[in-house]
């Protein structure tokens, strides 16, 4: 048996028509980045980006309503898009560091407002339990346009061209993270999983409880890695591995449970597979080496590892 | 036979390895897992669409951030990264790991108390990062490119740290209701607070941990910079 990948979001609140609402306005955002493609014919490849930028805005506008091996189709052709490397940036209009420079001498210290509230709101509308942690983005995301709006007085249109603009940086990479998820359930769905496990478990011997500790916490990250998703690991690396060789020799199942998630968030540390966490951060912050968070990163990673290992054996048994 | 159903598996470590193209490596590795599905008979060729497809939906909140790019672009062209460097020049006193583990405990502790206080796009690009290098501007001049790159990802590291090892200490976080239920339908009874409970050790822990590497970063940046700038002294 093995266990589907839980829901994206589990919550009383969760209200999945202001999630529709806010997904079609993240579609809209695509399609402009390919709108603006389409009219960049200065730039070889526009038509291939705009194509790219518009197949994802429709997926994500219309996808739950189309037959989703239709959504499938246009994942695969996006693919062969990005894969003859059709996807580049257009022209953008990039502000000098004099223009910022006026401006902020302008606007001054209120220029943090907008951007203080998309954290805050959003932790007030969850916290009140308003709406659910997902959507309390989008709600704080109407708030900080609102704001930036009053106190910037920037031309209405400037929401889309500069959020295309951030868009173009980012380029397909920004799908990575769905990307994954997606062939997550697939490997799920065809037994990869169970291959692994069994694979694994086989190398245990009788009776060791340190290295089983240790196979367990080292391949929920190993796994981890691999997947690039730990929820996926868990489920597949707990009922193969944590079950029959740590909490049926005696071993306490909230301890297991609680450290053998985060022993794969230590993979997640580590693998480009977790993009949404290392690689498309990478790209926001214009990193030299798409790696330079992972390389940060690693020597955190071995030693938290470790420490797992090390607490799960002491405190479970 | 059955080890044959690893070919998607390797297909991604391979791709990855050689800097394939990323997304066109994920989504072939998919399809080439689902062959074989079809070949063992478990799987029909349009199920191997369909499944890419609404799993590709369900996983949109992975693509939130989308709400927020042109908030933090007009942000940034406004002025937000001159004025946080402006801030930065009056806290002159912090250096760039002494505020990173400022804010890593601040992160930490608000995921473990499901304030969601945090992310790359709300708080490390437009806050956070500005303010680590403005520390290291103020206090080396100029910073090659190899430092830009380590204090890019000790920043975006904090955010790492925080968010993975501090949310499950949170009873309703997504996390925790997992190893919940995968325990629970295995029939061991466990809950949600037990959980919680047993998360908080793992967040002290990365706590000290991340301030310890801060303290590294630190250390690393003066050995580079301190000595072309005498006027630092």
């Amino acid at each position: 048996m093995i266990p589907m990948l839980v829901p994206a979001e589990i919550s009383a609140v969760y209200n999945p028509i202001l999630a529709e609402i806010f997904f079609a306005i993240i579609g809209l955002a695509f399609v402009a980045t390919g709108v603006k493609a389409f009219r960049d014919t200065a730039t070889a490849k526009h038509l291939t980006t705009g194509i790219f930028w518009v197949i994802m805005g429709v997926c994500f506008i219309i996808g739950k309503y189309i037959p989703s091996w239709i959504v499938g189709v246009l994942i695969v052709a996006s693919a062969v898009i990005t894969a003859i490397g059709g996807v580049v940036q257009t022209k953008n209009d990039v502000p000098t560091k004099e223009e910022t420079r006026a401006n902020a001498d302008r606007i001054g210290y209120k220029i943090f407002i907008p951007a203080l509230m998309l954290a805050l709101v959003s932790v007030v509308a969850a916290w009140l339990g308003l709406v659910s942690g997902n959507n309390a983005i989008g709600v704080s995301a109407i708030f900080g346009a609102i704001a930036v709006f009053a106190i910037t007085k920037a031309p209405a249109k400037s929401i889309v061209t500069e959020g295309s603009r951030l868009l173009d940086n980012m380029g397909p990479v920004a799908f990575l993270p769905q990307l994954l998820a997606a062939l997550g359930v697939l490997f799920t769905a065809c037994g990869v999983g169970d291959v692994i496990s069994s694979g694994v478990a086989s190398i245990i011997p009788d009776g060791s409880r340190f290295i089983a500790t240790a196979v367990y916490c080292i391949g929920m990250a190993l796994f981890t890695m691999i997947m690039g998703n730990g929820f996926a690991a868990f489920s597949v690396i707990t009922v193969g591995i944590g079950i029959p060789f740590l909490i049926m020799q005696g071993a306490n199942p909230v301890v297991v449970g609680a450290l053998g998630l985060t022993a794969g968030y230590c993979g997640t540390l580590l693998t480009p597979m977790a993009a949404n966490f290392n690689i498309m951060p990478a790209a926001l912050l214009e990193t030299k080496s798409k790696y330079a968070i992972i390389k940060a990163q690693a020597p955190t990673a071995v030693v938290m590892l470790i420490i797992h290992i090390f607490l799960m054996y002491f405190w479970a048994f | 036979m059955e080890l044959f159903k690893l070919i998607g598996v390797l297909f991604v470590v391979i791709g990855f390895i050689l800097k394939w193209d990323t997304i066109a490596t994920v989504v072939a590795a998919g399809i080439i897992t689902g062959l074989v599905a079809m070949m063992n008979g478990t799987m029909t060729f349009m199920e191997i669409f369909e499944t890419l497809g609404s799993s590709f939906i369900s996983q949109r909140t992975a693509t939130l951030f989308g709400l927020t790019v042109g908030i933090i672009g007009i942000c940034e062209r406004y002025g937000l990264k001159d004025k946080a460097v402006d801030f930065i020049k009056k806290l002159s006193k912090l250096t760039t790991g002494g505020l990173l583990s400022v804010w890593l405990i601040i992160r930490t502790l608000s995921a473990a108390f499901s304030l969601r206080l945090g992310g790359h796009v709300q708080f490390i690009r437009p806050i956070i990062l500005p303010m680590a290098e403005g520390a290291a501007y103020v206090k080396f001049g100029e910073i090659d490119e190899k430092g830009e790159d380590e204090i890019k990802g000790a920043a975006a590291a904090t955010e790492n740290y925080g968010n993975f090892y501090g949310q499950n200490c949170f009873m309703g976080a997504s996390g925790t209701l997992l190893i919940v239920s995968t325990l629970t339908a295995q029939g061991y009874e466990v809950d949600a607070l037990q959980i919680a409970m047993a998360s908080w050790p793992i967040a002290i822990v990365i706590m000290v941990v991340g301030i310890a590497m801060n303290f590294f970063v630190d250390r690393r940046l003066v050995a580079r910079y301190a000595k072309k700038t005498p006027a630092a002294n």
